[in-house]
């Protein structure tokens, strides 16, 4: 099962790759020629074109498959071929096929064959090694990639003459009108770090030296980390396992620019005989094309700043269902056992007119909501009924929110936390807050008066009449009742911590590579999941149970359910460790945030990626969907806050103000107020709704995705919050609006 | 790498790599060495940067050893052992060549795992909550001590704050009386408390002006009655105040004129009214409160009317304080009484006028002592060592119609207000630890001895009220000519009429009648709280209603009069509305089981706090996760997380 997903997800993947060329042919037929001689070197080639994808997927498949055979996953192999419909001898026979064509081709077409195997392959390794049983991703499986991977390199020029290509083309550069100065100074980056490579490839370091002295200070100042990895480089051997690298090399970076500013380049580039700075182009760098205005160096700094460019605008063409699912509805007992009903006759009465208001709101289909059975969701309980009418009689007591009214702010701080509190999470109504400490406990307190108890042994619970109708309260155990409990289990430091939504269980994801489900019924270990192999930075439960989302240092994010020891979905892509997880309000999405500086929306049904959002300078550490599902704010080591439409796929908003990482943003139940917590020891609330009113959707803008950002965080900031030297790592807004914030106070 | 500042990296050099490989037994080429040299920076640099992302997740800003230390695992490289100790290590340098390194001192295992003097873990780790920001505004320090700037409060607030207190302490009795109401029913001026604890305190500037403390008095009602507010430490505060207008020898009572009486006996209502409903906020306030009165009765300088005060307040207290604070010191107190009413010289009319005052106080007081000692020993057939028949009518009627509190009174008490345990256990080391219990009839002889017949008869047939008034105010007057009843006992010889007004302050413990709220309130304040205590246990509430239900009753059979006078005092323009309610049960149980919700109730005693001054106590927040001692579960409830915002 798992591993026929891990297969989708590939295939998935694969197409997404192979729209490139067919968008360039339409965005510019110039590159397309340039493309051409590389992309035929035989008959074999020009007919798979022809015959459009299928054929294609087939070697796609092929290559899996030998990928697979090579490591002796004889059972995956079979499994694969099963589900793709090959019959036994087509492996070998196409196989031999394929390579005698890699062979018979040019030395420069096998380079170009050999970065699109390796692509592939690298895609492969994640899921198979999860999807299988047997594997485990280890550097020496990496080795034969990278080889290929660097090997793009080998083409040879005069590395004397580096330095020349690229100051003329600075200077060339700086001569164009303003208008595309802008534009065109994006190509600086990837062509430096391209070219630098290059030479420390072919061990010229030296020159790579001088090179890297010369022009690093030119580069946008975003780029500093990545620099520093890279100054760091200078042999050979170094590049191979160097995770930055990689990530440079398979996938290409990807630069939006007007028309008219690319043929400008373009022109210069040939006039000059620049082969050299063209070849790169050609082949590392994905040009984005677009018809109308250049863009100018604010709207293009907004957007960059990630490991590998931009978006591309196809990545965010697809349709999100970004709305609520429905409501299930619930009969309000009519014996309502309120407190206040029987001092105030008139109560009862004005019930009644006020659910039904609820009722009819939740009746009506949201035209942008998944289908309810989208993706299938578990049954509601009788306690989780009876835990959505606590929760709709805790929403009319809620505070509205609004810059006239800002919530009160209830810190929790942990004292003692010598060890290291690495994760906080509270329940969703407040009773309960969990912490994840760097010496492998996880702690969970009570914060009200109930304190925690477990249920009685196996043999006690005989005993028990199961009849009576208070046998939820009778299999607790008393004399187990404390304020908090420990849970003993990781071997590594917990960096994620989530509750289930009907609060019986805990999730909790470690540095020991693994996952696990405590009960919070027994306060044991239920299930470890295993998958990740490496750190697991974040984990999150659905808001409707049962599924739950968790990404780590292997660069890939899974979905899990509760019942599968495997994952039911893993989300490949990032090229750097996924650093947190959400999940969307209507389960039916899942973002990421990761240190390639990039979030990601990824769809749960189909395992794609369905956005992709550019424009942090650092890695992601905090995500927050608003509670209406429409937009996404993700907070990162910038200090900063930025605002996504998903359904549009547009930045809406840049929220500037925080001076040290963002660990934790949270909408207010009505999504009026963000608030953010950083490292800087501040709580920060923000105006939500402004945020969101003041954006110009016209169509172009929306055409494009070229917003112009005012600078008006300072509006939007309604208030800065010191704590007492205690960053804050967790922040949640109880049902009725009252914030709370924890940290670990530091003395 | 020519220049200084491009050296941004720590670089080994070859030097040490070839040591290094000395010390390892190999010997090295200067190239294989340079090589290496440089492999190794790279390798190292490699690591720091993957130890920084361990940094960030564990949400710190000090890269550890650890940190190194995971990288270094997860690159398939051995950890580092020996360097995560906090504190720094020592790095040496040997003088010839050029050698660094960290010194290890030998540690004797043997020793160690011998040792006995095995470190004390640290400290639990526990969540604390408090209130950081109230409505986005301001940091809030809700329990601050007297306001130092009235302007940090909103406008909103400060305006409320000035018009309030305008109003009360005004001319306007019909502002004074909606301020008040307000007052009591505001749920939003936590904020403001210390401002209004801060202008009850005033009580002291204004001791000649009845009119003012009066209103002052009115003032601490309305806050102890405001169901929002939580009075924590401040209770304290409140209680001086009143206690000062009990105690203290007003320069008002310098004109025999102004009723101060009436003053002190509202404030010793309103004294029995705050320790009833808020004595569990500060702990070992019931000895305080005791003790300051026994000294103030046993201080022979005093004026007469501190003496009352005393007596009033021994009373307000319960039957309890009277019988171990005022009839021990009945017989030394006698004498001086004693002397003071039997001087019939024109120049001692006005102090004999107050010793009659004093007198009748005693006698309520120890009347109530004798009935309640009654009700809790004597059961029926034997009846009670009285031997009047009238009495046994009354005992009777107690006992068949409030069997909740007649028979064990004491457990009753303590389960239902944890009081009785305040009494006996904080009665060690106090001055009446000495203090053995009197026998009834003993202590009805002694008592009798004192009071002659006037006692038995009102002993035995309930109140009777003599016509005999050595100094009469217009109130009492007034009342007195209501009262004569059916019960009243025309042939009492030493009756002070002004008692009768007294018997209003009764203490609530003993469940006497008096305790019972007029109607009209018992619907305000019983109905919000009657909810809270459907949720408590329910024993404990069914016996609390038991008793309320019981105790009026037993009101009624207790005898007409008693009912015409608390009512003509009440309805007196002087004292107000009648808002005395009969709270136990209502608000006892209410604050315990819902807890006063609002942010204020983060602050519980669950501590011995007493020592520990208001001030300091205010920022004593309540830890979760850590529990010095079995919390009993009230407190617990004031962390509860269900504000009602």
């Amino acid at each position: 099962m798992a591993a026929v997903q891990g297969g989708l997800v590939d295939a998935e993947e694969e197409k997404a790759i192979k729209t490139e060329p067919s968008s360039d042919g339409g965005g510019n037929n110039n590159a397309n020629d340039g493309r051409l001689p590389s992309t035929s070197p035989g008959a074999s080639a020009a007919a798979s074109k022809n015959a459009a994808a299928s054929p294609e997927d087939q070697q796609t498949l092929l290559a899996v498959l030998q990928f697979l055979r090579k490591n002796n996953l004889s059972e995956s192999v079979d499994i694969l071929r099963r589900e793709a419909g090959l019959p036994e001898d087509s492996l070998d026979a196409k196989g031999a096929d394929a390579s005698g064509g890699g062979s018979g081709g040019a030395a420069g077409t096998a380079g170009v064959d050999g970065v699109d195997a390796s692509s592939i392959l690298s895609r492969v390794t994640a899921p198979s090694s999860a999807g299988t049983p047997a594997p485990t991703k280890t550097p020496a499986e990496n080795q034969p990639d990278v080889n290929v991977v660097l090997s793009a390199y080998s083409q040879q020029g005069d590395p004397a003459l580096y330095e020349t290509y690229y100051s003329g083309l600075k200077r060339f550069i700086e001569t164009v009108l303003d208008c595309h100065r802008a534009e065109l100074s994006q190509v600086f980056y990837p062509l430096f770090v391209h070219m630098y490579l290059e030479l420390v490839y072919n061990n010229h370091e030296n020159e790579a030296k001088a090179f890297f002295q010369k022009f690093s200070g030119d580069q946008e100042c975003y780029y500093e980390d990545d620099l520093r990895v890279l100054s760091g480089l200078t042999k050979k051997e170094h590049m191979r396992g160097n995770e930055t690298l990689l990530d440079f090399r398979t996938s290409k970076f990807v630069l939006r620019i007007s028309r008219d500013s690319y043929q400008l380049l373009k022109r210069h580039l040939q006039e000059r005989q620049n082969n050299q700075i063209w070849n790169i182009i050609q082949e590392h760098l994905y040009i984005d094309i677009f018809d109308g205005m250049p863009r100018s160096k604010g709207q293009i700094d907004a957007m960059s700043g990630s490991l590998a460019g931009e978006a591309k605008r196809e990545a965010n063409k697809a349709k999100v269902y970004y709305g609520l699912l429905k409501e299930p509805e619930i009969e309000l007992p009519l014996d309502d056992e309120d407190e206040e009903a029987e001092n105030e006759e008139g109560k009862p009465k004005k019930k009644k007119p006020k659910k039904d208001s609820m009722g009819s709101k939740s009746k009506k289909q949201d035209p942008n909501a998944p289908s309810q059975n989208r993706i299938p969701l578990p049954e509601l309980k009788d306690s989780d009924k009876l835990d959505k009418i606590m929760y709709m009689k805790e929403a009319t007591k809620k505070i509205r929110l609004g810059p006239e009214n800002l919530p009160s702010i209830c810190f929790y701080s942990f004292l003692n936390a010598y060890q290291g509190l690495t994760a906080v999470d509270f329940t969703d109504d407040s009773s309960l807050i969990a912490g994840g400490f760097a010496d492998s406990t996880v702690r969970v307190w009570s914060v009200t008066p109930k304190k925690l108890r477990k249920v009685k042994s196996a043999a006690d619970l005989n005993v028990i009449d199961k009849e009576s109708d208070d046998v939820l309260e009778r299999i607790m155990d008393e004399k187990t009742a404390s304020e908090s409990k420990i849970l003993y289990g990781h071997s590594g430091p917990v960096y994620g911590i989530s509750f289930s939504p009907d609060r019986n269980y805990l999730l909790s994801s470690s540095e020991d590579g693994t996952i696990r489900l405590w009960s919070l019924l027994t306060f044991t270990c239920l299930v470890g999941y295993k998958g990740h192999n490496y750190p697991v930075w974040d984990t999150q439960f659905s808001p409707h149970g049962y599924y739950f989302v968790s990404g780590g240092h292997d660069r890939v994010a899974r979905l899990w359910a509760t019942d599968h020891y495997q994952p039911l979905r893993i989300f490949s892509g990032h090229l750097a460790d996924v650093t947190c997880t959400r999940f969307h309000p209507n389960s039916n999405y899942v973002a990421t945030g990761s240190s390639d500086r990039t979030t990601r929306v990824w769809d749960v049904l189909t395992g794609n990626c369905v956005r992709i959002f550019t424009g942090h300078k650092g890695p992601i550490h905090a995500l927050a969907f608003s509670p209406n599902g429409k937009f996404l704010a993700s907070g990162a080591t910038d200090g900063r806050v930025l605002l996504w439409d998903i359904g549009h796929g547009l930045m809406v908003g840049e929220l500037k103000g925080h001076t040290d990482t963002i660990y934790s943003l949270r909408f207010s139940r009505d999504g009026e107020i963000l608030a953010s917590g950083s490292m800087d020891n501040t709580v920060r609330l923000w105006d939500a709704l402004k945020a969101f009113d003041d954006l110009e959707t016209d169509d172009f803008t929306a055409a494009t995705g070229h917003i112009h950002l005012q600078d008006n965080s300072q509006e939007l900031l309604l208030g800065t919050y010191l704590t007492k030297s205690t960053p804050v790592i967790h922040l949640h807004f109880t049902r009725r609006n009252l914030l709370l914030a924890a940290g670990a106070y530091n003395p | 790498m020519a220049e200084r500042e491009e050296r941004r990296f720590a670089e080994v050099s070859r030097e040490s790599v070839k040591l290094m490989a000395e010390s390892a037994g190999v010997e090295l080429g200067d190239d294989v060495a340079a090589r290496l040299a440089e492999d190794v920076c790279y390798r190292l640099r490699e690591a720091a940067q993957s130890s920084s992302q361990f940094m960030r997740h564990a949400k710190r800003r000090k890269l550890t050893v650890e940190d190194f230390n995971r990288a270094l695992r997860w690159s398939n490289v051995e950890a580092v052992c020996g360097y995560g100790a906090q504190d720094t290590l020592p790095f040496r340098s040997v003088k010839e060549g050029e050698l660094f390194f960290v010194e290890d001192r030998d540690i004797n295992l043997v020793e160690l795992a011998l040792a006995t003097n095995i470190p004390k873990g640290c400290a639990e780790t526990m969540v604390r909550v408090n209130v950081s920001y109230l409505d986005g505004k301001g940091n809030l320090e809700p329990q601050g001590t007297v306001p130092t700037a009235v302007q940090s409060l909103s406008d909103d607030l400060l305006k409320y704050y000035q018009q309030i207190t305008r109003a009360i302490l005004g001319d306007d009795p019909h502002l004074m009386k909606v301020a008040l109401l307000d007052l009591q029913s505001n749920s939003k001026i936590a904020a403001l408390l210390p401002y209004f604890v801060y202008v009850i305190s005033g009580v002291k500037s204004v001791s000649h002006d009845l009119e003012q403390l009066n209103r002052l008095l009115h003032m601490v009602k309305s806050l102890v009655q405001n169901p929002y507010l939580y009075l924590g430490s401040y209770v304290r505060s409140l209680v001086s105040s009143v206690m000062y207008c009990i105690l203290e020898p007003l320069a008002a009572s310098i004109n025999p004129l102004n009723d101060h009486w009436t003053l002190r006996d509202y404030a010793a209502l309103l004294l029995s009214h705050i320790f009833w409903t808020h004595g569990d906020l500060v702990s070992g306030l019931y000895h305080q409160i005791l003790l300051s009165l026994q000294k103030v009765l046993s201080d022979p300088v005093r004026p007469l009317c501190s003496h009352y005060g005393a007596v009033v307040g021994l009373h307000a207290l319960g039957w309890k304080a009277v019988e171990r604070v005022l009839f021990p010191h009945l017989p030394a107190y006698w004498a001086n009484l004693q002397a003071v009413l039997d001087d019939y010289s024109v120049s001692n009319a006005q102090v004999k006028a107050d010793g009659h005052k004093v007198y009748g106080a005693i006698l309520v007081a120890v009347e109530r002592l004798l009935k309640m000692k009654t009700l809790s020993l004597s059961q029926p057939a034997e009846g009670a060592p009285k031997g009047h028949s009238g009495s046994v009518a009354g005992a009777v009627g107690y006992r068949v119609s409030s069997p909740g509190l007649s028979p064990p009174p004491e457990p009753l008490s303590e389960a239902a207000l944890g009081i009785a345990s305040h009494l006996q256990v904080g009665g060690a080391g106090c001055p009446w630890e000495e203090w053995t219990p009197v026998s009834l009839p003993d202590m009805y002889s002694e008592l009798y001895s004192f009071f002659g017949d006037s006692l038995a008869v009102r002993f035995s047939t309930g109140p009777g009220f003599g016509s005999y008034s050595p100094c009469t105010h217009p109130q009492l007057s007034e009342a007195r000519k209501e009262a004569p009843g059916p019960a009243s006992n025309p042939d009492t010889t030493r009756k002070m009429p002004q008692l009768t007004a007294n018997l209003n302050i009764s203490p609530r413990q003993d469940g006497s009648p008096r305790t019972d709220p007029p109607p009209p309130c018992l619907a305000v304040t019983g109905s919000g709280r009657s909810l809270a205590r459907s949720s408590s246990s329910s024993s404990t509430s069914s016996v609390q209603r038991s008793r309320s239900s019981s105790s009026r009753s037993g009101q009624r059979s207790a005898g007409l009069s008693r009912d015409v006078f608390p009512k003509a005092r009440f309805t007196s323009p002087q004292t107000g509305p009648a808002v005395f309610s009969f709270l136990i049960g209502g608000r006892q149980m209410g604050r315990r089981c819902q807890g006063r919700r609002p942010f204020q109730t983060t602050f519980a005693p669950s501590a011995p706090l007493a020592a520990i001054p208001p001030r300091a106590y205010a920022h004593k927040l309540p830890v979760i996760g850590r529990v010095g001692k079995p919390v009993r579960r009230w407190t617990c409830s004031h962390y509860s997380l269900h504000l009602p915002l």
